[in-house]
């Protein structure tokens, strides 16, 4: 199996710019009203193949080999697998599904083969009709539907430039299959223990399983100099399913970091398990952006994905940790990017936008856990829930007794639209330091007629309103995606909650 | 430009206008009366078409068309504008991000594309200035936060960037203070053409002081009671609603 990392660079000098209001200057305005463009590129490679459905050790046997793995590699898969035979699916979280059948599930099953015969005409008008609404370019548009196409040498040659510009940085970034191979020191060393196997049902699955995924190490002092991201774009298809990450960044490093697709990947996978573990060694900082649009399901509430993630990052002393994460996709969302503040002065942070809609359901927020002195965490929510779904955040702080000084705030705010969606907010706080200042705040609103008249009356149709009013209400976590990721971020939350009034 | 014809309109089976008939020309402003809940804020809405209200009987013609089946935002496409009594608050959504939205959605509706950054910029400098906004002003959240007399200056540079053939000004006067209320009026005055018309809606004689009216009507219990000059507007002021009143009940 091929590699289905895509090295996407942008060559933006983007700075976390949050306008200063009160210097607004010409500069400003002009920024604000300049029409963002972006651009990327990508390159994949298509080989298919499929194996018998069902998990057993043979299968996860098979995985390794076929993925030509060393034999301490294979072990620790097996060892998952037994960890994870023992264990039961959680059902703790405020979401009701028909559990997967995991016998009925193929753990290797390579993407569908590009059919000579196909054309766009073959394709679901609606999803057409989305692509065009994100600005997609045709032979994009046939790329994601596995139609034949001709793009792909150019972008191996982008891919492969900016690989060459992070290797003389000392940069490592490959897929987690690559890493494997040809870092197996580093690998060893830090696989697992950010989110050991036992560590949760679908993390254990995930080990035992994981398909590919990205592997990025940033060496001492090095400050990475372009957004590093992995796009699965359209073979996720079967290697998407159990990704698996690996960040490490060594003292004093700096990443930023961005997951997603640039487009709806309407994939049918039932079930998606992935892990994600960011290593933030002394002085170091990890920026983590996701923007997640999985199939949703449709209106009826039939099919879409189900997403079950364990993202953690640990922070060592004065190191900083930021998820910042839009989740409009996916049937079924379980999933709480967590940092662990281990060394003293760390910093974690959490900004999140969740839509639901229809019949949705998504059950997500973070753990703070403070261990270190002088720890500081902030977690901003923001849930909008339309339609017929079900919006929680679930969140711990806890403060261990070692941490002296710590601080936590919390902002949770729900946007309800409509009178049969909602929200809800599970904040758990468990502090042990008597010096802990732990604030949270929630909120909860609903898009008003009166706000969507005034806007209809200034010639904006109440769709449009309500994209504008969605994205008012999140600006404070848009304001932290990378711009491009923002526009795109901005289009997602319009295009979800289409058709959601009215 | 405006005619209204026998128009009547109720909310949740409350009839509220009760028959009003009332043509606007291009080039005129006039100014519509009344006491508290006669119906005037309920006539702006329904000619900028919020659907809360239904009409019953009669039709609103916008340069001869009837708009009946046309849905706000239609209508704002169509050069009508409202200046609210109450602006709503849209938390998050700067006030300039907001024009933008709201003219390129209108250039969108006729076809055009969007206007260019530079262009908006030059607009949104001149509009200011006319209007004495502060810039740094522009960057807030709409109408959050924004004092009484703030809201109603912010409505009237709305209507300086959107340029309307037909602009209603519910009590756009209340709340502004007597510089204010000068340099709002002076902007309403200096954005007025003989191909555009403004409807007033106000409880004071002040602001027509400013904004001259060629007409004057009284709204009383849903019907336009008694038209008239500029001159009406200062008896009204000096004698109140009482005479109109009687005068009323008299011809019943
Ligand atoms: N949505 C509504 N539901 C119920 N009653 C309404 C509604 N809108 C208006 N009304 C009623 O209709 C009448 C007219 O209201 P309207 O706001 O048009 O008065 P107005 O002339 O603008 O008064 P003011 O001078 O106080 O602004 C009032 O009695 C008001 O309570
Ligand atoms: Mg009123």
């Amino acid at each position: 199996m091929l590699t289905v990392l895509a090295v996407v660079v942008n060559h933006f000098h983007f700075k976390n710019k949050k306008t200063n209001m009160s210097k607004y200057t010409e500069d400003d305005l002009r920024e604000e009203l300049k029409t963002k463009e972006y651009e990327y590129g990508f390159f994949t490679d298509i080989e298919s193949e499929t194996f018998p459905i069902g998990l057993n050790e043979d299968i996860v046997l098979a995985i390794s080999k076929k993925k030509e793995e060393p034999e301490w590699m294979t072990q620790w898969r097996l060892d998952a697998f037994k960890v994870w035979k023992e264990m039961t699916e959680p059902d703790w979280a405020n979401v009701n599904y028909e559990k997967p059948d995991f016998q009925a599930i193929a753990y290797y099953s390579a993407p569908v083969a590009i059919d000579p015969n196909k054309t766009l005409d073959d394709v679901d008008p609606d999803l057409l009709a989305m692509y065009k609404k994100l600005g997609i370019s045709v032979d994009e548009q046939k790329k994601m539907n596995n139609v034949a196409m001709d793009i792909v040498v150019d972008s191996v040659s982008v891919a492969t430039t900016f690989k060459k510009t992070l290797s003389e940085k000392g940069i490592i970034f490959m897929s987690i299959s690559e890493a494997i191979k040809e870092h197996p020191e580093l690998v060893k060393k830090y696989m697992g223990t950010i989110v050991p196997t036992t560590d949760n049902y679908y993390a254990a699955l995930n080990s035992a399983v994981f398909s590919d995924g990205s592997f990025c190490y940033i060496p001492k002092g090095v400050k990475c100099p372009m957004e590093l991201s992995t796009y699965f774009r359209i073979n996720q298809g079967g290697t998407g399913q159990f990704e698996r990450t690996l960040l490490i960044a060594d003292e004093g490093s700096y990443v930023s970091y961005l997951e997603g697709c640039t487009a709806p990947s309407r994939d049918e996978n039932q079930l998606h398990a992935a892990v994600v573990e960011l290593i933030a060694m002394d002085d170091a900082e990890i920026k983590y952006s996701t923007v997640q649009n999985w199939y949703p399901g449709n209106a009826e509430g039939k099919g879409g994905v189900y997403n079950f993630v364990t993202k953690r990052g640990l922070c060592e002393k004065n190191a900083k940790i930021s998820w910042t994460q839009v989740e409009t996709g996916s049937a079924v969302t379980w999933k709480y990017p967590s940092c662990i503040l281990k060394g003293d002065n760390a910093v974690g942070e959490f900004y999140s936008i969740a839509v639901t809609n229809n019949y949705q359901q998504a059950d997500t927020g973070t753990k703070m856990i403070h261990l270190g002195k002088n720890t500081k965490s902030t977690i901003i929510s923001k849930g909008i829930s339309a339609g017929k779904s079900q919006n929680s955040y679930r969140g711990l702080v806890q403060i261990g007794s070692r941490a002296t000084n710590a601080r936590n705030f919390s902002q949770c705010d729900s946007l309800l639209m409509g009178n049969e969606c909602g929200a809800h907010t599970f904040p758990y706080i468990e502090a042990k330091n008597k010096t802990a200042k732990v604030e949270h705040e929630a909120t909860t609103s609903k898009i008003g007629e009166d706000q969507i008249f005034y806007c209809n009356q200034r010639g904006i149709d109440t769709e449009k309103a309500i994209a504008l009013i969605v994205n008012g209400f999140s600006k404070d976590v848009l304001n932290k995606l990378p711009m491009e990721f923002a526009v795109e971020a901005q289009k997602l939350l319009e295009i979800s909650l289409e058709g959601s009034v009215g | 430009m405006l005619k209204i014809n026998n128009l009547h309109a109720s909310v949740e089976d409350k009839g509220i206008l009760k028959g009003i008939n009332l043509e606007v020309k291009p080039g005129e402003v006039h100014a519509i009366m009344g006491p508290n809940g006669s119906g005037k804020s309920t006539l702006a809405s329904v000619i900028a078409g919020k659907e809360e209200y239904e009409v019953t009987e009669g039709n609103i013609l916008l340069e001869g068309e009837d708009i009946e089946e046309l849905g706000a935002e239609e209508r704002a496409h169509k050069g009508v504008f409202l200046s609210f009594q109450y602006p709503v608050e849209i938390p998050g959504v700067s006030v300039t991000n907001f024009m933008k939205t709201a003219i390129n959605e209108t250039r969108k509706a006729k076809g055009l594309e969007d206007m260019p950054a530079k262009d908006m910029l030059k607009m949104i400098r001149e509009k200011s200035e006319l209007l004495e906004i502060d810039r740094k002003f522009l960057s807030r959240s709409l109408n959050e936060g924004f004092s009484g007399g703030e809201k109603k200056r912010n409505e009237i540079f709305q209507m300086a960037m959107l340029e309307p053939k037909l602009a209603i000004l519910d009590e756009t006067d209340s709340g502004l203070d007597i510089d204010a209320l000068r340099i709002v009026s002076n902007g309403v005055n200096k954005l007025k053409s003989k191909d555009n018309a403004v409807i007033v809606i106000t409880h004071y004689q002040r602001l027509l002081d400013y904004i001259v009216p060629d007409f004057v009507h009284v709204l009383l219990d849903g019907k336009i009671v008694k038209s008239g000059g500029a001159e009406l507007a200062h008896e009204l002021e000096a004698k109140g609603y009482d005479w109109i009143k009687e005068e009323v009940s008299a011809e019943h």
